[in-house]
């Protein structure tokens, strides 16, 4: 029964892998695509933020000392508004965890012979390639706006190594927040309570990522922004973004390349070895 | 040569007990009936075999794996179809079976000619291209089975096939299944609330309340309970009850308004009894004891009543 060579055994655990992890973000594309809505919801909702925000805050807003001179708050929430466009596109596509639970999906998938990692790996794929789309759409329709005087001019200068390392990194967020909601979904059996946890856990946990308003430099709020590793997210790809502020100092509010990218591939790591974890039991709310 | 085999295997849902030592095992190459009322643990039964449920005491191989230890081996094996559909119903036919293939190592060429031949064996080729979401609960079934036998496992677990199948498309699954197990050598368990779907089992092992109540052949657990059945209406069935116990020496069970007696050449006690009592008896049916008889004889209550009283 076992693979007489070890030639045979690598590639037969390749295929075992690759397979499974294809089919299931091949699903996962099919239906956001076969629901219009969903797209709606996960990219019009940041770009109306996006844009009202911008307007009304425009007065109210203080640049943070690292800013290059001039910065609107449009401008400010731009890299912020790309995380929230990431973290609303995983939470939809992991909340599907519960529907396919209660439509009897989920059980036919655990019952083939499917490494839980590849199916952990395959879920993740999907979401996370759903959520580089959707942004993707964001940083291509938000400069635009500017032609239509709801925005103001964004600098693009970026190379193509640049905006590379910049979807590179946006990746990696994707994919940890993605692992994040596909935890939650799988300890959870009803989409009520994804949609709790969302609004008590992961909507703080955007808004205190220096997304909304920049981290302050002292006091409670200050240490609670620091220790939230989307902070981590957020600032890295400020830092992408905009070649202006690549080199600029680094501040608590604006950390090293260096720490923001070793944070969020920390912050990945957990949060995919808690979704296998979670996947490898056999757990009585998997069943129907 | 054993299928499967299940050792003192006990499954609790928190307080609730539902299956307390359940021992038995099914031989390769048969179709083997889980008979049971709702609640009866035959669901419970079909998970831990389906690798879903972990166990919990007990010991359960399956075509020579352990279920507990050697799990993605005997998924590799088996072939399950739910009772709830575990299609994705806003993908096509074809689309599902296409992902069920992949997942199952499946693809290319190989892939496509087996979802042609399970597709056509299920007669749903005209349909392949329907979102599953807009097909029949009947057609829905069939697509759920050709999912399931498409890795062509050499066992096949089927809770509940027939829920939801017309009397046409029942008669079909059925032709299908025992053409598995002739042609092609596969161990179908099929779990069913069902007689008539019973009685088309080689063999089968009756569950009530978590415990195997009976094992053998439709025909063996018939015979168990000897001769003919006679099931008596009566206006007062107590006090004929009594009655027929003081003149003939037996005792008949007593179920609602009915009364059973279940006895070795039934039609001269039925000749006897009408003669004896024709104002007290409303009316009387011989025959050979069904399933369901054997089912109250061995747990001393009807197939039906447990249900809801097992829901709790």
């Amino acid at each position: 029964m076992a693979p007489s060579s070890s030639d045979k055994l690598t590639r037969e655990s390749v295929s075992a892998y690759w397979l499974p992890i294809w089919t299931l973000t091949w699903r996962e594309l099919l239906r956001f695509f076969r629901q219009r809505t969903r797209m709606v919801g996960a990219l019009g909702q940041p770009l109306i933020f996006w844009v009202l925000f911008g307007a009304g805050l425009r007065g109210s807003f203080q640049a943070p000392e690292w800013a290059p001179v001039g910065m609107t708050y449009q401008e400010y929430f731009f890299p912020g508004v790309t995380v929230m466009i990431v973290l609303f596109t995983a939470i939809f596509s992991t909340i599907s965890i519960i529907e396919d639970r209660r439509e009897g999906f989920l059980q036919g998938v655990l019952v083939a012979p499917v490494p839980r990692l590849a199916l952990v790996l395959g879920k993740l794929t999907g979401g996370t390639l759903l959520a580089l789309i959707q942004a993707a759409l964001f940083l291509v329709i938000g400069p635009l706006l500017q032609f239509v005087g709801l925005a103001p001019s964004l600098g693009w200068q970026l190379t193509f190594g640049g905006w590379l390392a910049m979807i590179g990194f946006l990746s990696l967020v994707a994919f940890a927040l993605t692992a994040l909601g596909y935890s939650m979904a799988w300890s959870l059996d009803s989409t009520q309570g994804f949609h709790a946890l969302m609004s008590v856990f992961l909507m703080p946990m955007w808004l205190l990522s220096g997304s909304f308003f920049p981290v302050p430099e002292s006091g409670w709020l200050s240490w609670v922004m620091r220790l939230n590793p989307l902070t981590y997210g957020v600032a890295g790809l400020r830092r992408l973004m905009s070649p202006l502020l690549a080199a600029a100092p680094v501040s608590a509010a604006l950390p090293s390349l260096a720490s923001c990218l070793a944070v969020t591939c920390g912050f990945c790591l957990v949060t995919v070895m808690l979704a296998c974890w979670l996947t490898h039991r056999r757990s009585v709310i998997n069943v129907r | 040569m054993t299928a499967i085999r299940i050792e003192e295997l006990s499954h609790a849902y928190g307080e609730r007990q539902a299956l307390g030592g359940v021992a038995f095992e099914i031989r390769h190459g048969e179709i083997f009936g889980v008979l049971g009322p709702n609640g009866g643990g035959k669901t419970t039964l079909f998970r831990v075999l389906s690798t879903l449920l972990p166990i919990q005491s007990g010991r359960v191989t399956v075509l020579g794996f352990d279920v507990a230890a050697s799990a993605s081996e005997v998924r590799r094996r088996i072939g399950v179809t739910f009772q709830a559909p575990s299609l994705d119903r806003r993908l096509t036919v074809r689309e599902n079976l296409v992902h069920q293939g992949h997942l199952y190592g499946l693809s290319g060429r190989m892939l496509a000619d087996r979802i042609e031949d399970r597709l056509a064996k299920l007669g749903l080729s005209d349909r392949q291209h329907t979102l599953v979401n807009s097909l029949s609960g009947g057609l829905q079934r069939r697509a759920e089975i050709a999912k399931g036998m498409l890795h062509d496992p050499e066992l096949l677990l089927l809770d509940e096939p027939s829920t939801g199948l017309d009397p046409g498309a029942r008669h079909d699954l059925w032709r299908y299944l025992l053409q598995l197990r002739d042609e092609n050598g596969v161990t179908v368990v099929v779990t069913t609330h069902l007689m008539e779907e019973a009685e088309k089992c080689d063999r089968l092992g009756l569950l009530d309340r978590g415990k195997l109540v009976a094992l053998g052949t439709p025909a063996e657990l018939r015979a168990e309970i000897g001769g003919d059945c006679l099931t008596i209406l009566a206006e007062e069935p107590a006090q004929l009850s009594q009655r027929i116990a003081e003149r003939f020496g037996i005792e008949p069970k007593l179920f609602g308004q009915s009364l059973r007696i279940e006895q070795a050449r039934g039609h001269e006690l039925l000749r006897d009894l009408v003669e004896a009592f024709p104002d007290e008896i409303t009316s009387v049916s011989l025959g050979k004891p069904s399933l369901e008889d054997v089912f109250i004889a061995k747990t001393g209550h009807r197939f039906w009543e447990e249900e809801g009283a097992g829901e709790k």
